[in-house]
């Protein structure tokens, strides 16, 4: 009955691991031809990967593991979709529900573990509510803010000899549950109006335009008002990244530009977007002169951090399609003059050395900012991009120009290591014919290295560009900077030889030590559609990431380099 | 400032924990907390008290709005309502202290339902602050054991939380 309402609900991967809970239902895939059961090599990478299939194509990964470890070990993973609003669907074995509280064999109570991080949880108590309690879960899942739904099964709820009549259920009735299906007109109103207005405006937009399928109206608006856009780390592709318009990622690693166009601006207009502590700085000092309208499908996340003065509560593609309408029939424009000087201004933070200038030193040593740059000109800018967690994963965001939504990949709320390999198969699966990059560290790929496996078992031809500085680099920068430079446990000794293991697992490895082999040897690897390429490229430990925001300071207080800060 | 926070709650397994579950994740406090089906089998409804600045009530109240299986929710403290707790307290009562208990509780308007030959049960309902009185009057020494129910409530006049 699961396996048959999964057909009919159009789900064509599942990503799992067997296990006695679940043997029944792994029994009945085998049979199903509609369905393909990816299997991982450890439960977290089976969310990751759903988790990457769902933020690739907007829709719920499913994830199906057995009772016990297997539920536990999915935990991580489905924390971390619930930290950035991420649909996901995890079908979890529970023990026979005559059996639950025994502490038998594998048993764990998976509803209360996961509690805290999921959207909401079933328990099936009855065989012919499945249907039901499936459509409910994939409804809330994908409808107003995603996020991850756990149902939890007994294993005799699932007995092959109950048999019971199946109807695939068109539609959920859900009575306590209701997202806003658009935002207040009088709210949008003032909005637009407030914009018109407005002599500083900057348009600061988050996950939510991703998610909520919101890019084009974000775009249209932006050129309309011709208003500076920034994006958070989850906002990356809402906008396009290389557009003039553009000022890059803001806040802790953000641009220089991006964070003083916050600080000085006299109306902030926050889409999808949730005043992160990584976003704002501190909160008393953030962007002391804005007005804030801030437009979520989360009225929760309203006022949350920072007080919004225009609050608009509904999807962010219905509200910005109805402001744009509202300024067309308008039909005024903000003041070009103003406008004009608050450009001007932009511009000379902006600077001739682009929104993210490094040091590129004498070439003796490869940059890690190199290797992105290089990244973005090899896949011509069009490539997924999932990363780890780390300096890398900043050097991706800030140097890799997104001009596409749901094409960059990270953990960016709960920053998870482990999370780029997995979640880059995941959007490999679903788009076979583009390019599939995992950005990732030495530390971060040994979180999930097994998935090498998976990779070769199912053809998953992604390429990994490991930046291998041989430090927890994240962790070493903070050091240099907090911690008087004591490099307490951040540094890797006896590494593996990534290409011998690359080799090891059926793929094909290759060092880049030289600056100058770095774009030849991406573009072969690039090259080899069919292969999965790991590429251990060495590059320069003591680069940090800047800007840094300086902690407890305003969006404007930051390093720019080891020596220089505003 | 105390506010008293009323919920039509699914009458489902799991439904309590989620809402006592958000108190402890997002690190607000609960005071009291009253639960029981209503005159509908489906629903039960949730009285709990809470104590914070308005920002960190209007996040309570948008989070427990959040939880799926929340149908509906009033925050009592807004307009005019009617508050009560029930509280039962066992007392020493011998020699002279059986009429002055006695006379105690019915100042309080409350009763005595049990009583053995050294001890009385007091029944007493009221606002939490009248129990507090109804403790103090009787003086901590003499009580040998407090039972209070939570606070419940309900809104004045024709306002209602149903569905």
């Amino acid at each position: 009955m699961i396996v048959r309402f999964l057909r009919d609900e159009g789900v064509k991967y599942i990503y799992g691991y067997p296990g006695g809970a679940v043997d029944v239902l792994h029994d009945a895939l085998f049979k199903e031809k509609a369905i393909e059961h990816i299997l991982v090599r450890h439960e977290q990478a089976a969310t990751h990967m759903a988790d990457g299939y769902a933020r690739a194509t907007g829709k719920a990964g499913v994830v199906l593991v057995t009772s016990g470890p297997g539920a536990t070990n999915a935990i991580t993973g489905i924390a971390t979709a619930y930290m950035d609003s991420i649909p996901m669907v995890v079908l979890s074995g529970q023990v026979p529900s005559t059996m639950v509280g025994t502490d038998a064999f594998q048993e764990t109570d998976m509803v209360g573990i996961s509690r805290p991080i999921v959207k909401h949880s079933f328990i099936v108590k009855h065989p012919a509510e499945i249907p039901e309690v499936l459509k409910k879960a994939f409804h809330i899942a994908e409808s107003g803010r995603p996020g991850p739904v756990v149902v939890d099964i007994p294993k005799d709820m699932t007995n092959p000899s109950d048999k019971f009549e199946y109807v695939y259920p068109k539609k959920v009735k859900l009575r306590s549950y209701g997202p806003a299906v658009r935002g207040h007109s009088g709210q949008i109103r003032k909005a637009a109006e407030m914009l018109l207005a407005a002599k500083r405006p900057v348009l600061y937009s988050g996950g939510g335009v991703i998610m909520g399928n919101a890019s084009a109206p974000l775009t249209e608006l932006a050129r309309m008002l011709n208003l500076p856009v920034t994006n958070t780390l989850m906002g990356l592709g809402g906008y396009p990244g290389s557009d003039r318009q553009f000022l890059g990622m803001l806040g802790m690693h953000g641009s220089y530009t991006a964070n003083l166009t916050m600080h000085h601006a006299d109306v902030i207009l926050a889409v999808g977007a949730r005043f992160d502590d990584r976003v704002i700085n501190g909160a008393p000092k953030f962007c002391p002169n804005a007005k804030i309208i801030h437009i979520d499908i989360d009225p929760a996340s309203i006022s949350k951090t920072i007080k919004a003065d225009v609050p608009i509560v509904g999807p962010v593609d219905s509200v910005l399609t109805e402001m744009v309408a509202i300024l067309k029939e308008i039909g005024e424009k903000p003041n070009p003059e103003a406008l004009a000087s608050w450009w001007k201004q932009i511009e000379e933070w902006r600077g001739s050395r682009g929104l993210f200038p490094y040091d590129k030193g004498d070439g003796s040593i490869i940059k890690p900012q190199t290797a992105v740059e290089t990244l973005y000109e090899v896949t011509r800018g069009d490539a997924f991009v999932a990363s780890d967690v780390g300096q890398h994963q900043m050097f991706a965001a800030q140097y890799y120009k997104f001009d596409k939504p749901n094409r960059w990949l990270n953990s960016g709320g709960l920053g998870t290591m482990g999370f780029g390999l997995p979640a880059a198969m995941g959007a490999k699966l679903n788009f076979p014919d583009v390019d599939v990059a995992c950005v990732t560290g030495e530390g971060s790929i040994q979180m999930n290295i097994q998935e090498l496996s998976t990779c070769l078992q199912y053809g998953l031809p992604v390429k990994i560009v490991n930046l291998n500085n041989g430090a927890l680099g994240m962790v070493r920068q903070w050091q240099d900077m907090v911690y008087s430079g004591r490099h307490s446990h951040s540094y890797m000794e006896s590494l593996p030889d990534f290409i011998k293991l690359a080799e090891a697992y059926g793929h094909v490895g290759m060092r880049i030590t030289e600056l100058k082999d770095l774009k030849p040897m991406m573009e072969e690897a690039f090259a080899l559609k069919d292969r999965l390429v790991f590429l251990d490229i060495q590059v320069d430990v003591s680069e940090h990431v800047y800007p840094m925001q300086i902690r407890d300071g305003s969006m404007r207080d930051m390093w720019l380099s080891k020596t220089e800060r505003t | 400032m105390r506010h008293i926070i009323s919920l039509l709650l699914e009458n489902e397994p799991g439904a309590l924990s989620r809402v006592v579950g958000l108190f402890s994740q997002r690190n607000y406090n609960i005071e009291s907390l009253t639960v029981a089906p209503t005159e509908d089998p489906t629903l039960s409804r949730l009285t709990l008290t809470t104590v914070g600045h308005d920002e960190v009530i209007e996040q309570i109240t948008k989070n427990l709005n959040k939880l799926i299986e929340v149908v509906k929710l009033v925050n009592l403290s807004e307009s005019a309502h009617i508050e009560r707790e029930l509280m039962l307290v066992k007392v020493k009562a011998t020699g002279a202290q059986r009429a002055e208990i006695k006379r105690t509780a019915d100042i309080f308007r409350g009763q005595i339902v049990d009583v053995t030959s050294s001890v009385y049960t007091v029944q007493l309902a009221g606002t939490s602050d009248k129990l507090d009185s109804f403790i103090q009057a009787i003086g901590t020494a003499s009580i040998l054991e407090v039972v209070r129910s939570g606070v419940t409530g309900i809104a004045r006049g024709d306002k209602t939380l149903t569905i």
